[in-house]
């Protein structure tokens, strides 16, 4: 039998050499820096929510219906009456936000460790090409169940667009193909969502994980392990990806599986955060709810959107500081002037920069679901720019904090007082 | 070797004008693409006018009604709301409608045809919520200068009863009044006016 099998491998090998040559250079002889820890487990765990969220996709399109009248009671029809259905459709959302969940620790770890110095500014632009799909995946994904969330939200986000000077009016009214959120812009969003976007995400994952190999991972040292290698050309601090991390991600992957679990089963709404409450009732185009917020995923940047008055009887900053807000990311590796790459061996300017980052990205989040009313009024007159809302202020010093973080990282990552690197990786 | 590194100019100038001429084809073959994107014919037919009759309407009651699937809000002002929207004006960002948010016969202190009927389009110049009435007794959450108007959910715009925009709301302009007529004391059309009909 075992040896059949051999024949059969070596028949296959002398047609279509390619794949055993791809696995040696991407698995079985990649070598990966032998130090990584649990911030490593992400960019594996990202590839995985992105296979769950296909698969079930796919099998909840078999069930939808793409139609004005016909999709929220397609998606109501998929949680009672097809068996199964709630199960995938909980797979899918929870996976929604997982997806973000893991995608957002993934970009941690790379403000953490540097790995979008030099030379891997690529891999980090191929990333942040993929967050932006992916935010656009989860916004064309959201009007589908065509909820009051759906509606609304979507309604909020295409004007965004139409706030841009000149074209922005009719740019809107292009994406939405009707002069409101309509049957033409849900049936529109269906395609993009389930087949336009899936396959530019897919094009993406795979130039990432193409230019990550070709220079190689970084690690927690932020040392380049290429440059000390062995009598055999590896890397001294190198280990065959294929078993060592397969096994190390394959863990991982379980555990994220079972946490993953325990929300599908037990809170798929996650108090609201998930599956906002709204979305549970059909689109009104005539009834903005009471409060309506976007999933928390995007809370941060509206929250800066929220936080910009209008200028010059338009309310386009607001629009072009969330739009600076995603797009300053491409030039992370350019801003950032340190000589080290890893938080281990940085100054104080760097870890007390990030960790007021974090927080001002965690308010902004928070604030983001919240009314601006959720901190009540200051006592005294409204001034100068106007609003009395508590949350509104805080919301504006988070965005600030969050703008200087990067424009003035050339300045304080330069004059850091960093540690010297060590040649090897420490354990 | 020497040969061929002396580019042939017939074929490289060949390479260009088909490059040229392909990348023309692609750009014209996009255009049937982006033009499936615009607004079809049907969707360009809907949005008639809309006819309100304004008897079954309450004072300082808000009557909704959809045209071009948008909300339009139909109001008859109390004269406390009136007094309210004469006191906003130090408040609001345009008191006197100068920005061209509504059509001539508005432009004026209330923003309507007759003082006490409101008609304003139920969307927020900022992001196209639908904002909610908020009246006079809601100082609590809206502020101790608040006479009554329109708050939107979304951003947190505020509007006084003849949809002006507070200072230092996101939204840049004041809500839009559509094109209406009287076609008797108590019928009102909206979406149409004389001015359109070319009167």
């Amino acid at each position: 039998m075992a040896s059949r099998l051999t024949a059969l491998w070596n028949w296959f090998d002398a047609r279509m050499p390619t794949v055993a040559e791809q696995w040696r250079i991407h698995a079985s002889e990649y070598y990966a820096p032998k130090n990584f820890n649990f911030w490593y487990f992400f960019g594996s765990l990202a590839l995985l929510v992105l296979g769950i969220q296909i698969l079930s996709g796919i099998f909840l399109t078999m069930n939808y219906k793409p139609d004005a009248t016909l999709a929220f009671g397609s998606v109501e029809y998929i949680m009672r009456d097809v068996a199964g259905g709630w199960i995938i459709r909980y797979i899918h959302s929870t996976g929604a936000s997982a997806f973000f969940i893991v995608v957002y620790l993934h970009m941690f770890r790379g403000l953490l460790y540097g790995s979008y110095k030099q030379p891997r500014e690529l891999v980090w632009i191929f990333g942040v090409l993929i967050y932006l799909t992916l935010m656009g995946e989860a916004f064309f994904g959201y009007l589908l169940p065509w909820g009051q969330m759906s509606y609304w939200g979507a309604q909020v986000i295409v004007n965004l667009f139409g706030t841009i000077p000149f074209i922005g009016p009719d740019l809107a009214l292009w994406i939405r193909g009707d002069y409101v959120v309509s049957d033409a812009t849900l049936n529109r969003f269906f395609a993009l969502h389930v087949i336009a976007l899936p396959l530019v995400l897919l094009g993406l994952v795979v130039t990432h994980l193409l230019a990550l190999h070709d220079v190689g991972s970084n690690n927690p040292d932020g040392v380049e392990i290429k440059k000390l290698k062995d009598a055999n050309g590896r890397p001294l601090d190198g280990i065959p990806f294929h078993p060592y991390y397969t096994v190390k991600d394959i863990m991982g992957a379980v555990v994220f599986l079972a946490v993953f679990c325990i929300v599908m089963f037990f809170l798929p709404e996650m108090g609201g955060y998930f599956l906002e409450y709204n979305n549970f009732i059909p689109a009104d185009p005539l009834k903005t709810p009471p409060h309506i917020a976007p999933v928390w995923y995007f809370t941060p940047y509206y929250t800066i959107l929220r936080a910009v008055p209008p200028l010059f009887n338009s309310q386009f900053p607001g629009v072009l500081a969330m739009g600076i807000a995603t797009l300053i990311l491409f030039f992370l590796p350019w801003l950032d002037r340190s000589p080290v790459k890893s938080i281990r061996y940085r100054g104080a300017y760097y870890k007390t920069a990030l960790a007021v980052f974090i927080v001002a990205f965690l308010v902004l989040g928070y604030l983001g679901t919240e009314p601006t009313t959720v901190w009540g009024q200051f006592g005294f007159d409204a001034f100068f720019l106007d609003t009395k809302d508590r949350a509104t202020w805080v919301g504006r010093l988070c965005a600030v904090v969050y703008f200087l973080f990067f424009f003035l990282m050339p300045w304080y990552t330069a004059r850091d007082a960093v540690k010297p690197v060590p040649e090897r990786v420490t354990r | 070797m020497s040969d061929q590194q002396k580019p042939d100019r017939t074929r490289r100038n060949l390479i260009v004008a088909t490059s040229v001429v392909g990348g023309a084809a692609a750009v014209g073959a996009a255009v049937p693409f982006v033009a499936s994107m615009w607004p079809s014919e049907r969707a360009k037919a809907a949005g008639a006018p809309i006819q309100v009759d304004l008897s079954r309407l309450a004072a300082g009651e808000l009557g909704v009604f959809e045209w071009r699937g948008k909300p339009v809000w139909v109001m008859k002002r109390t004269k406390e709301m009136l007094e309210g929207i004469k006191q906003a004006d130090p408040r609001v960002s345009d008191p006197g409608s100068e920005v061209d948010q509504q059509p001539k016969y508005a432009k004026n202190e209330f923003r309507s045809i007759k003082p006490e009927l409101m008609v304003l389009v139920g969307v927020c110049t900022h992001l196209g919520c639908s904002p909610k009435e908020k009246s006079a007794e809601d100082k609590g959450e809206m502020g101790a200068d608040w006479a009554g108007g329109f708050y939107c959910p979304c951003h947190g715009s505020k509007f006084d009863f003849a949809g002006r925009v507070f200072k230092g709301s996101p939204a840049p302009k004041n809500l839009e009044v559509p094109p209406y007529e009287y076609v008797s004391d108590n019928t009102l059309v909206i979406g149409e006016d004389k001015e359109k009909k070319g009167a």
